[in-house]
């Protein structure tokens, strides 16, 4: 495995809702290549998560790219999925040692649209989808099945303001090599794993895509000091805790397609101010967190 | 059974960010805007977030003529669902005067066999001045001479 550091993290800060994708991304893209000591020339790839369905617009994520500085030409990627996932093919990118730095984006501007609606149409097309379950409905059935189980209590259950809808963006550079001489936070194990999609096939109350995802990036080698978890619903966070075996852990829940990017940013951001030692970020996608990525990080 | 019907409909909001707000308020104003990009002094008409070949925030502010050259166009023979105009029309890419990135719009008030190439033109604005696009309703010639291809060559 080629050693890889996170350089850079830089994220929209919360409230925005003034900006399109395209200013957003200027200003972290901008921070985090500044912030990671590179030039745009020394970055061999760029890679984006994004979803046409929360703007409703499609190919936004073309538009998008007039922030990454795709001029002259530049190799670059997009996954329909959550910045995490960007970076994950980041990450397998460096791994070929084809390039030494890559930049990762993500943006989301859940504000434009019926947000509950939209997700309803990641379920089965044929049996689940037509009934129309919205995000919001598919998150209680599993709260529901938690608190019957008795690990979770009425508090938990989602309230009507979920999921949260907000606007932002944020951007990542990453690195292997002589780039990444003054990398300070590495990426020390990567890895997602999916559950089937069908609701009824599965134990909503159990994460065992965390636990696998976890246990292939190192997680469960020594204990951590630092994690942050994507939870678009509160609950999750017990469903997760206890998949990964933490007591503790920073959460958030959006926005939608940054959270999981932001929750690796968090985590590096954590081994860069020497708060931690070794940390732990985790990411969601599906509904009923159907597939998870954790990414594990650690001082050089 | 071979196939079922599960209408979708979803409805999503259109808001302009920061640039196309401020410049569809000057469109219904009647004036042109666009912003300069500090690197290559690139003037882009609508104004976006930043120069997407320097990939840096725009700064300075550039008041734009309503006036420009046609760089390049296309007849429309073909009819299509939701067309506004009906065919043949020409769709043109116009450089303002002042503005470095041509601007496509409607070129008429001429044969469509006359659209060319280094036309000077000026826009037809709607009597009612609204902050959208279709306050702008097209382009028609000035009657100058037409430019010569240093102008619009670059963009063709």
């Amino acid at each position: 495995m080629r050693d890889v550091a996170v350089l850079s993290f830089a994220e929209t800060p919360g409230g925005i809702r003034d900006a399109d994708e395209t200013e957003m991304l200027f200003e972290v893209i901008g921070a985090a290549i500044a912030d990671s000591g590179l030039t745009r020339r020394q970055i061999g790839f760029t890679v984006s998560g994004s979803c046409d369905f929360v703007v409703g617009r499609p190919f936004s994520f073309v538009t998008a790219l007039d922030a990454a500085g795709a001029w002259p030409p530049i190799a670059e990627s997009h996954v329909e999925m959550d910045g995490a996932w960007a970076l994950h093919e980041a990450w397998v990118h460096l791994q070929t040692g084809e390039v030494d730095a890559a930049l990762i984006y993500a943006f989301g501007r859940s504000s434009l649209g019926p947000l509950r609606d939209v997700l309803t149409l990641q379920l089965d097309p044929y049996l689940v989808a037509p009934l129309r379950p919205d995000a919001l409905a598919v998150a209680r059935l599993q709260a529901r099945a938690l608190i019957d189980a008795g690990r979770a209590g009425e508090a938990d259950f989602p309230g009507d303001d979920e999921p949260l809808a907000e606007d932002g963006a944020a951007a990542m550079v990453i690195a292997a090599g002589e780039l990444a001489a003054r990398g300070r936070a590495w990426i020390r194990g990567i890895d997602h794993r999916i559950e089937a999609q069908s609701l009824g096939a599965r134990d909503l109350t159990r994460s065992p895509s965390t636990k696998q995802a976890a246990a292939r990036a190192g997680a469960f080698a020594r204990p951590v000091d630092h994690a942050e978890l994507h939870t678009p619903f509160r609950h999750q966070g017990i469903i997760l805790r206890e998949a990964l075996g933490l007591e503790t852990a920073h959460t958030a829940a959006a926005p939608i397609m940054v959270a999981g990017l932001a929750r690796v940013g968090h985590a590096a951001r954590a081994i860069l101010d020497g708060r931690a030692g070794r940390a732990l970020a985790h990411a969601t996608s599906g509904p009923c967190l159907q597939q998870n990525l954790v990414c594990v990080l650690e001082a050089a | 059974m071979s196939s079922i019907t599960t209408p979708i409909r979803l409805e999503f909001e259109v808001r302009a960010g920061r640039d196309l707000t401020r410049f569809l308020a000057g469109i219904a104003e009647g004036r042109f805007f666009g912003r300069r990009c500090p690197s290559c002094r690139k003037v882009y008409v609508p104004p976006r977030g930043g120069c997407p070949a320097c990939a840096v925030a725009m700064a300075e502010e550039v008041a734009v003529a309503d006036t420009g050259t046609v760089t390049t166009f296309c007849i429309v023979n073909v009819p299509f669902a939701g067309q506004a105009v009906k065919p043949p029309y020409a769709y043109a890419g116009v450089l303002l005067d002042g503005s470095d990135i041509p601007f496509a719009h409607l070129v008429y008030g001429l044969p469509v066999a006359e659209v060319r190439s280094g036309l000077r033109v000026r826009a037809d604005w709607a009597a009612e001045r609204r902050p959208t696009m279709e306050t702008i309703l097209g382009f028609r010639p000035t009657g100058e001479p037409d430019a010569p291809p240093s102008v619009w060559k670059a963009h063709v």
